[in-house]
This record gives C-alpha cells, sequence and structure tokens, in this order.
C-alpha cells in the first residue's frame, strides 16, 4: 500500500510528463523528416540543382508529374529578406524605446497600462491586420505616394512592423528588468544621469536579452504569411524600390498550395520552399541559442 | 531563457495542431436509398472554390427536398478535390480542369466525369477604364496580358499604366483564360499582381485605376456588377447566352468527379443539380446549364477539351 502510493507520488507524475515531452520532440523531429521528404523531391526526382533553387530568378515549375519546369526561388528569398529587414528597421527603434520607457523611465505606468496595452497586440489574428493592410494601408500609400498601386515591399513592411513589435519589445524589456538593480544604484552613485545610466549602463548589460527579442521578432516575420500575402502584391519580380511590389517565400505558399497537383512538380517545388522555411527558423532558434548561451557565460564569470 | 523555450513549443504545438487538422476525417458515402424523400446519406465534396457557391447553393436547394441527406462541402483547390476523390476521403471531387490534367493516367481512369454545368471567364476592368474600352480585340487581350501593351491610350482607352491583376499559376480560372482567351500565351509573371482568389481579385480591380483582371461570371451578379466593367473580345460579349452560341470562346466546364459510378444520395445530387429545374436558379447564379450548349461548340471543345 505505501510502495503503490510512493510510485503514484513519484512515478506517475513524472511518466506523465515525460511521455508528453517526448511526444512533443518526436512531433517536432517527425515535421522535420516529412518537410525533408516532400521538399527534396524537386532534387531528386525533378533533378533540379540547390544552386538553381537558391539563386535563380525563373519560377515556373511545371504544374504535372513530368517536370521539366523551372524552380528558381531567389525573387521570393529576396522578398522575404527585404520585408523583413525593413520591418526591423522601423520596429526596432520603437520596441527599443517602449522598453525602456515602461522599464525606465516610468515602470508604474508601464505595468499598469503599457505593458497590458502591447499584450492586446499579440492576440490580433494575422488576418485582421492583412485586412486593415489592404482596406486601410494599401490605399493610403498609394495616395501618400502618387503611386498607381499601393500593394508592395513598404506596405508588407509596415504590417509586418505592427505584428513583430510587441514580441521585441516584451523579451527586451524583460531583459533591461533583469539588469540588476545595484549596476543602476552604483552609476547614479558615480553621478550619472539617468539618461547615463541607461545608456552606458543598463543597455550593454541588457543587449543579448534584446538581441534575442529583435531575432524572435524577425522569425515571427519571416513565417508570417496571410497579411503577407494580402499585402506584398505578389508580383513575381524582385522589388525595385520599396514601393515595387514582389512576393515573398509564404506567400507563395499560400497562393498555390491548394491549385498544384500533389506529387507534382510545382507541389514539390512549394514544399521545398516550406522545408527551406522551416531551415531558416532552426537557424534563428541556432542563434538564439547562441546569443542568450554568451548571457549565461558571462554572467558565471 | 524560459520565456523563449516556451515561445517555440507553443510555435510547435501549435505546428502540430495544425498539422493534426490537415490530416482531417475519411469519410465516404454510403447509401442505397432510392428516389424518395426518406433518401439518407451522407454527401461529402471538395476542391474547386469557383464551382463552391453553386454546389452549396444546390445542396441547400437539395436538403430542401430531401433532409435526411446530410452533405459537406469544402474549397481548397481543384488539386487537392481530385487528390481526395481519388483516394477516397471525398465522395465529389469538384475540379475546374479535366483530371487528366492533375493526376497520373490510371488515377483518372478510375474517376468518372459529370460537367454539371459551364464556367464563362471575362475580362474585366477597373469602371474608368470601362468607360472608354468596352471591346477589345484577341491580339490586344494578348498583348495587355504579356505587357506589351503598357498604356490604356494605346487601345483607344485613358492615358493611364495597365495594371494586370492576375490569379495564380495553378488556378483553374487562369489555366482557362490562358488557353481561350489568350491562345495559351502566359501572362508576364513579372508584371503581374496575382491574388488567392477571385473576390479579392474584384475587389482589386475596382479600386485600382487603370486595373485588368478575369472572373467568372458568376462573380459579377447582383451588386458586383457595377463595381467593374466586363468587357466584349472580338465584339462578343461575356454572356451566358453567347457561351451557348458559340459566339464567346472563353469558358470551360466545371466538373463533379466520383470515383466509379455515382451511387445513392451522390447520384441523386448530381442529378439534381444538372436537373432542368435547378438549371433556372443556375443561370441566376451565373453558371452554364451543360444541356443547352450548342451540339457543334459542345462537339468541338470536346475534340480538344483532353488535350
Amino acid at each position: 500500500m505505501k510502495g503503490k502510493n510512493r510510485f503514484r507520488r513519484e512515478y506517475a507524475g513524472r511518466a506523465v510528463v515525460t511521455a508528453f515531452g517526448i511526444f512533443m520532440i518526436a512531433v517536432t523531429f517527425a515535421i522535420g523528416i516529412f518537410l525533408a521528404y516532400k521538399g527534396l523531391g524537386t532534387f531528386t526526382t525533378y533533378k533540379h540543382s540547390l544552386m538553381e533553387f537558391l539563386f535563380s530568378a525563373h519560377w515556373n515549375p511545371a504544374d504535372d508529374f513530368q517536370g521539366g519546369g523551372a524552380v528558381g526561388a531567389a525573387i521570393f528569398i529576396v522578398g522575404s529578406l527585404s520585408t523583413c529587414g525593413l520591418a526591423l528597421l522601423i520596429v526596432v527603434p520603437f520596441s527599443l524605446a517602449s522598453a525602456i520607457f515602461l522599464t525606465e523611465i516610468s515602470p508604474r505606468f508601464g505595468a499598469h497600462f503599457f505593458q497590458p496595452a502591447i499584450e492586446i497586440f499579440v492576440g490580433i489574428p494575422s488576418v485582421v491586420y492583412g485586412w486593415v493592410g489592404t482596406s486601410v494601408l494599401v490605399p493610403a500609400i498609394r495616395k501618400a505616394f502618387h503611386l498607381q498601386v499601393g500593394y508592395g515591399v513598404l506596405a508588407a513592411s509596415l504590417v509586418l512592423a505592427v505584428m513583430i513589435y510587441p514580441s521585441i519589445t516584451t523579451v527586451a524589456a524583460d531583459a533591461i528588468r533583469s539588469v540588476p538593480q545595484g549596476y543602476r544604484e552604483a552609476s547614479y552613485g558615480m553621478g550619472s544621469t539617468r539618461w547615463q545610466t541607461i545608456r552606458r549602463i543598463v543597455l550593454p548589460n541588457a543587449k543579448s536579452g534584446i538581441l534575442t527579442g529583435i531575432i524572435l521578432g524577425l522569425a515571427r516575420a519571416f513565417g508570417e504569411a496571410l497579411a503577407v500575402a494580402m499585402v506584398i502584391g505578389q508580383m513575381k519580380a524582385f522589388p525595385r524600390n520599396i514601393f515595387s511590389p514582389t512576393s515573398n517565400l509564404t506567400a507563395t505558399i499560400a497562393a498555390d498550395m491548394g491549385g498544384a497537383a500533389e506529387g507534382g512538380e510545382y507541389n514539390t517545388a512549394l514544399w521545398t520552399i516550406a522545408l527551406l522555411l522551416f531551415f531558416i527558423s532552426l537557424l534563428f532558434i541556432f542563434l538564439i541559442h547562441l546569443v542568450s548561451g554568451k548571457v549565461e557565460h558571462s554572467n558565471e564569470k | 531563457m524560459k520565456k523563449i523555450m516556451s515561445t517555440v513549443l507553443a510555435a510547435v504545438i501549435a505546428g502540430s495542431a495544425f498539422l493534426a487538422a490537415g490530416c482531417g476525417s475519411n469519410s465516404s458515402s454510403a447509401s442505397n436509398g432510392g428516389s424518395t424523400a426518406d433518401m439518407n446519406g451522407m454527401i461529402t465534396g471538395s476542391g474547386s472554390s469557383a464551382l463552391l457557391p453553386l454546389a452549396q447553393d444546390a445542396a441547400k436547394a437539395f436538403k430542401a427536398k430531401y433532409p435526411n441527406v446530410s452533405i459537406t462541402l469544402n474549397a481548397g483547390g481543384s488539386g487537392n478535390g481530385l487528390k481526395q476523390v481519388s483516394d477516397g476521403s471525398v465522395a465529389i471531387g469538384n475540379s475546374d480542369v479535366f483530371a487528366e490534367s492533375k493526376l497520373s493516367a490510371d488515377k483518372a481512369k478510375a474517376l468518372v466525369d459529370h460537367k454539371v454545368c459551364t464556367v464563362t471567364m471575362a475580362p474585366v476592368v477597373n469602371n474608368d477604364v470601362g468607360e472608354k474600352v468596352k471591346n477589345l480585340t484577341k491580339q490586344q487581350l494578348i498583348s495587355i496580358f504579356t505587357a506589351q501593351t503598357k498604356n490604356w491610350k494605346e487601345v483607344g482607352g485613358p492615358d493611364e499604366p495597365i495594371v494586370l491583376i492576375t490569379r495564380p499559376k495553378t488556378s483553374g480560372t487562369r489555366a482557362l483564360f490562358t488557353k481561350y482567351a489568350l491562345d495559351g500565351k502566359q501572362e508576364a509573371s513579372n508584371a503581374t499582381l496575382e491574388t488567392d482568389n477571385s473576390g479579392t481579385l474584384l475587389q482589386s480591380i475596382q479600386e485600382n485605376k487603370g486595373a485588368i483582371g478575369y472572373v467568372a461570371l458568376s462573380y459579377l451578379i447582383g451588386g458586383n456588377k457595377s463595381k467593374v466593367t466586363a468587357v466584349a473580345i472580338d465584339g462578343a460579349e461575356p454572356t451566358l447566352e453567347n457561351t451557348y452560341n458559340g459566339k464567346y470562346q472563353v469558358w470551360g466546364y466545371e466538373h463533379m468527379y466520383t470515383k466509379g459510378t455515382a451511387e445513392g444520395a451522390v447520384k441523386a445530387y448530381i442529378n439534381f443539380i444538372s436537373s432542368d429545374e435547378y438549371g433556372k436558379k443556375m443561370e441566376s447564379l451565373g453558371y452554364g446549364v451543360t444541356s443547352k450548349m450548342a451540339s457543334s461548340v459542345v462537339s468541338k471543345r470536346d475534340a480538344e477539351g483532353k488535350k
């Protein structure tokens, strides 16, 4: 009886937790293996080279089982990079400023109003961002810059910037909060002003946490499909400037996944794009570990 | 760190939930009821988003007659519909194109084609272009969609650059338009804005000056009629009458595929949608009745259809 109780207390819970944990790890691996199985077909079945996929701008896969089309995804890769890059340029100053404001400048207002307001941003579904983007932002860009169409890199970047703003801000604010109070007191004790303390002491010490936030935001921006697809214009051409329409990796999958014949060259090429996105997100996670690993290391010193 | 791990974990959970949802449920129809009101059974269908509104409307009318039959219909694209009917996940696969073009030959052979209606594709332009441009020759149309003609004044319109708004390469609407309106010439994909569905396309045409695109007539009924202008090709206006008599050639069949011969409720449903009784309703929704097609038009199309 006693043994049974002990078993229940000790091992049953552990077994459940372990089982769920292992299951999730298995799911992650299964997704990776599945994507590889589907996506590598472009190179094995349809005999395209990796160089063609990554660096050619000629995208015209055949929607059948014979193949013979072209699978150059460079336009979409450039589209993803340019929209995400511009989104970061736009949002990082805002995120940093907000994080500093709600932790250092006005912590009480920050904790009670600002932080909850930012968290509301996270809960808004991407289709809503996309919809507001097409119906408000796109016409506004068209009118403001006297363009013929408002769809394009700028619209996509602005939508993405709004979407990743809360992720970056929250993580950056956490990083700033975790800088030991003693550092600030020491700085004030030396006669520094508040701004000097923030700039010289707090920010440098929170650097890797802030960087982690930026990478997380970038990862989210890279994976976002729906909202971007609605405002980017989906033109299969390199963007000439920030107003020109282009397309990106996720929008291409979203646009054609329903119509392409299963197992055909087009369908397989889309899976290859999915595989590429999977690798990119692995890369981001790797970077985050690298950056946050450094923090733990330096704290140990 | 904890936060990051939980974010990563959340992403994985969301991913796996998505996969689980994507697998969907397998169901097939089984019924041997007669043509009486107490017929029961289950009809599942998926595929073409162009055919979906009609299939849904017909399902509503059909259920009013046979209340014990349950009907589940989904969009997802012609390719998906054909694949799902071929592997038995659904009873009816809706498609804009012949099964031969999306499935391997032996898989396509196992499917039975029901040409439930025809759908006519019309070039549409923004209204400020439509005031001046009512008709385009096929040559002009090809030149516009291959981005050789870049300004509306070259074809008698206002002095505005042409904005091409089209559908993705795998779209059934685009396949039909390319084949019959552009004589197979591929649109200039580096100069066109692609939209995921015809509803969005229509909205884009309406909002952007100088825009041209194409939609099925079923999108040009009711209030949508005045939002954009449908353009005639070589003098033939895109109407159902002109499709029936062969003057307007940009049309295609909408197919409902079943695996093997249709039986029971599925058969009754397909018969209902093809019936004369439902035909009037079908025309009011902008779809063409297959049986009204002139025989010369049909035989000509059938000869080239499966190419």
